[in-house]
């Protein structure tokens, strides 16, 4: 029998799951071994039990909370898909604030039904059993991941730092253009694509474990830079995280 | 008695529809946006403006280019930036690119399952294969513009201030070059495909609103247009456009001096069909569309003719890259002390205005956008309750079903606006 996947959505953009549809032709394939059971941006219908939920996005409203157990008792494996879902990602920006004052800043109102939450990583209220970093998330890196899962394997996430990709790429330093980049302490898997696009590393995909001992701790260390500083000052995909 | 339709489907974002009727009369119809706010406008505050367009293009994932170039170009008038013509001519390709893969996206994906009554495009897999593998290449063509010279698909990394930080290989562009004739049969057999359907028949005098056409087809000029015969800039949008809540929707909604209006494919084609390529306006009557038409069920040939006409506008400008070469994509990332503007774009579901202000060292102050599934909410809800009582002696199955796709037909797309469409009839 196939194995059931299913797609879920909660506060996001829903960048990621189209960057699983935009898998084209390797989808395709993938349907040969999988059979999507749910995904409401395709497909109208749903499951009593999924072998593999992805689910998008953050934790924002009372109801999210009840949808993603639901979501969690009906599946075997969850997986946090992109940023929002893993760390909060960018709905993150606003937990500065109260909910009430943003409320009133974007809607000048307080209605009920505007009625949200700092929003949460799902691992803040359920299992998750593994995770697909980056805003959005890799294509490529999905596949990988769902191809260990089918053959009962542990997917495993790169350790290493955007750096050592920029670096094997032979990329220009983003420092060595004046630009305060965030590979040396963001977890790989992305090919260092902002850096092959003349920008630098915002850091989506995530903190490495050891930001303060890895190898290119260093290049923050000769810029005079702290890996607090940087992720305070340049905050954009890691609001929640503090290094350990 | 009530029924529920739990998970409109097929659509990009979460919505209920709401419908009370007593004794065959309909009382009440609302469309509710149930989408989770996500207060972009509020955490732009603060930020340094290199970083607003990064953030803002995660509102959402559909049209991320849209919103990255709409808040560029903001950007870029508030503080008094230059943007050589190559990079404005990439920008365009880029455009075309992300209006082309959203109606591929929309008709193949969202759409078409209603014309064959099946519950998704994959179910057609084993029946209809090659109209599945069809809609999966011209998707992908369309992403590869995105791709090559956005950087990826989804959330360009190439973009900036004053232009792009990277450029595309020559050798790329020829490639994508190639991919795009490859794809005009497929193109032919499309609009084969659409024009077999039949379209449920609808009419309803409305407004358009739209980006002016230029010497070209609506895309980034700064000029509005209505069907009523107003032209303004868009700078002064606020004084014609108003944005209201309503105690059922999570998304604002928008409404001018005449109350709703509609803006999207039908919209532009209404005031740019004279800007048609010549392979589009042919596409036009092989659809028998008609470019003034107010069906909006008819907005699928809409995009059905806009894939066409942005394909060909695709191979113009990849020629017009080629041959001024891509030696000057960045302007001069040198900004005003502060200052305060608005740009509007159409982005696939119609016109997206940004506007900000920036304090003198070039943090923002204060962000609005407004985005066009809000601008069309009114528009639909106008359409549900006038169409809802032509369908009352229809079985309850199918005025679901026609209602759901009608409102796909508008191509909603909620992340913007604050997800999942359910209809309740009452
Ligand atoms: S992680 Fe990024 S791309 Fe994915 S849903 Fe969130 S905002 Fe969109
Ligand atoms: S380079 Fe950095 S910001 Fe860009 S995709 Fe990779 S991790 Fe994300």
């Amino acid at each position: 029998m196939k194995t059931k996947i299913g797609f879920f959505d909660f506060a996001g953009c829903e960048g990621c799951q189209l960057t699983v549809m935009n898998l084209e032709e390797q989808l395709l394939q993938v349907l040969q071994l999988v059979e999507i059971v749910e995904f409401r941006e395709l497909h109208s219908g749903s499951a009593e039990q999924i072998d593999i939920a992805f689910v998008e996005g953050s934790i924002c409203r009372p109801g999210d909370r009840e949808r993603l157990l639901e979501i969690r008792r009906r599946s075997d494996i969850l997986i946090a898909l992109g940023s929002c879902a893993d760390n909060g990602g960018v709905n993150a920006l606003g937990s500065d604030r109260t909910p009430e004052v943003l409320r009133q800043e974007v809607y000048g109102a307080d209605l009920p039904h505007l009625y949200t939450e700092t929003p949460h990583a799902l691992s803040k209220l359920v299992k998750v059993d593994y995770r697909i970093p980056g805003c959005p998330i890799d294509g490529q890196e999905f596949l990988a991941i769902l191809q260990a899962l089918l053959l009962k394997q542990q997917p495993e996430l790169p350790g290493f730092a955007v750096c050592v990709e920029c670096k094997l790429a032979e990329y220009p330093c983003s420092f060595d253009y004046g630009q305060v980049c965030m590979g040396p302490i963001t977890r790989a898997g992305c090919r260092a694509i902002c850096i092959d696009g003349g920008t630098h590393c915002r850091g989506c995909r995530g903190l490495i474990d050891n930001p303060r001992t890895s190898p290119y701790h260093r290049i923050l260390e000769e810029h005079g830079l702290t890996v607090e500083e940087i992720l305070e000052q340049y905050r954009t995909f890691n609001v929640n995280e503090r290094p350990a | 008695m009530k029924i529920e339709l739990d998970y409109l489907t097929r659509i990009e974002g979460h919505a209920h529809l709401v419908i009370d009727r007593e004794a065959g009369k309909i009382t009440s119809c609302q469309l509710q946006i149930v989408e989770t706010p996500r207060f972009f406008e509020a955490m732009l505050q603060g930020r340094h403006y290199s970083d607003v367009a990064t953030i803002v293009a995660r509102v959402c994932g559909v049209c991320s280019i849209s919103h990255t170039l709409a808040s560029l170009m903001t950007t870029e008038a508030a503080l008094g930036i230059e943007v050589p013509v190559q990079a404005q001519l990439l920008r365009c390709l880029l455009s075309y690119g992300e209006i082309v893969q959203s109606h591929l996206l929309q008709l193949y994906f969202m759409a078409l399952p209603d014309y064959f009554n099946t519950p998704s495009l994959f179910h057609l897999l084993d029946e209809k294969q090659e109209l599945v593998a069809r809609a999966l290449r011209l998707k992908r063509t369309a992403n590869r513009i995105c791709e090559v010279v956005g950087g990826r698909p989804i959330h360009p990394v190439t973009t900036c201030i004053g232009g792009f930080s990277a450029r595309p290989e020559a050798a790329e562009l020829k490639k994508l070059r190639q991919e795009l004739v490859a794809g005009l049969p497929d193109l032919e057999a499309t609009v084969e495909l659409f024009a077999s359907f039949e379209y449920p028949q609808f009419c309803r005098q409305r407004e358009t609103l739209s980006v002016a056409p230029d010497d070209r087809y609506p895309l980034h000029n700064q000029q509005i247009q209505s069907s009523c015969g107003t032209n303004y800039p868009a700078t002064i949008y606020r004084e014609e456009i108003e944005e209201y809540i309503s105690p059922q929707s999570t998304a604002k909604l928008a409404r001018n001096q005449h109350g709703s209006y509609m803006v999207g494919p039908q919209a532009r084609l209404r005031h740019g069909q004279d800007k048609l390529s010549a392979m589009a306006k042919r596409v036009c009557s092989a659809l028998d569309l008609n470019p003034n038409g107010l069906n909006p069920f008819e907005n699928l040939k809409a995009r059905l003719v806009e894939v066409v006409h942005f394909t060909e506008e695709a191979l113009h400008t990849i020629d017009e890259l080629l041959l001024c070469g891509m030696t000057q994509i960045r302007g001069k990332d040198t900004p005003s002390a502060g200052g305060c503007s608005t740009a509007a774009v159409e982005a696939p579901r119609g016109l997206l205005f940004h506007s900000y202000q920036f304090d003198a060292k070039g943090f923002l102050k204060a962000a609005d956008c407004v985005i066009p599934t809000a601008q069309n909410l009114a528009a639909v809800e106008a359409d549900l309750q006038q169409l809802l009582p032509e369908l009352l002696k229809l079985p309850e199955s199918q005025i679901k079903q026609r209602l759901e796709m009608l409102i796909r037909a508008y191509d909603p797309c909620l992340s913007c606006s604050t997800h999942l469409l359910k209809i309740d009839l009452n």
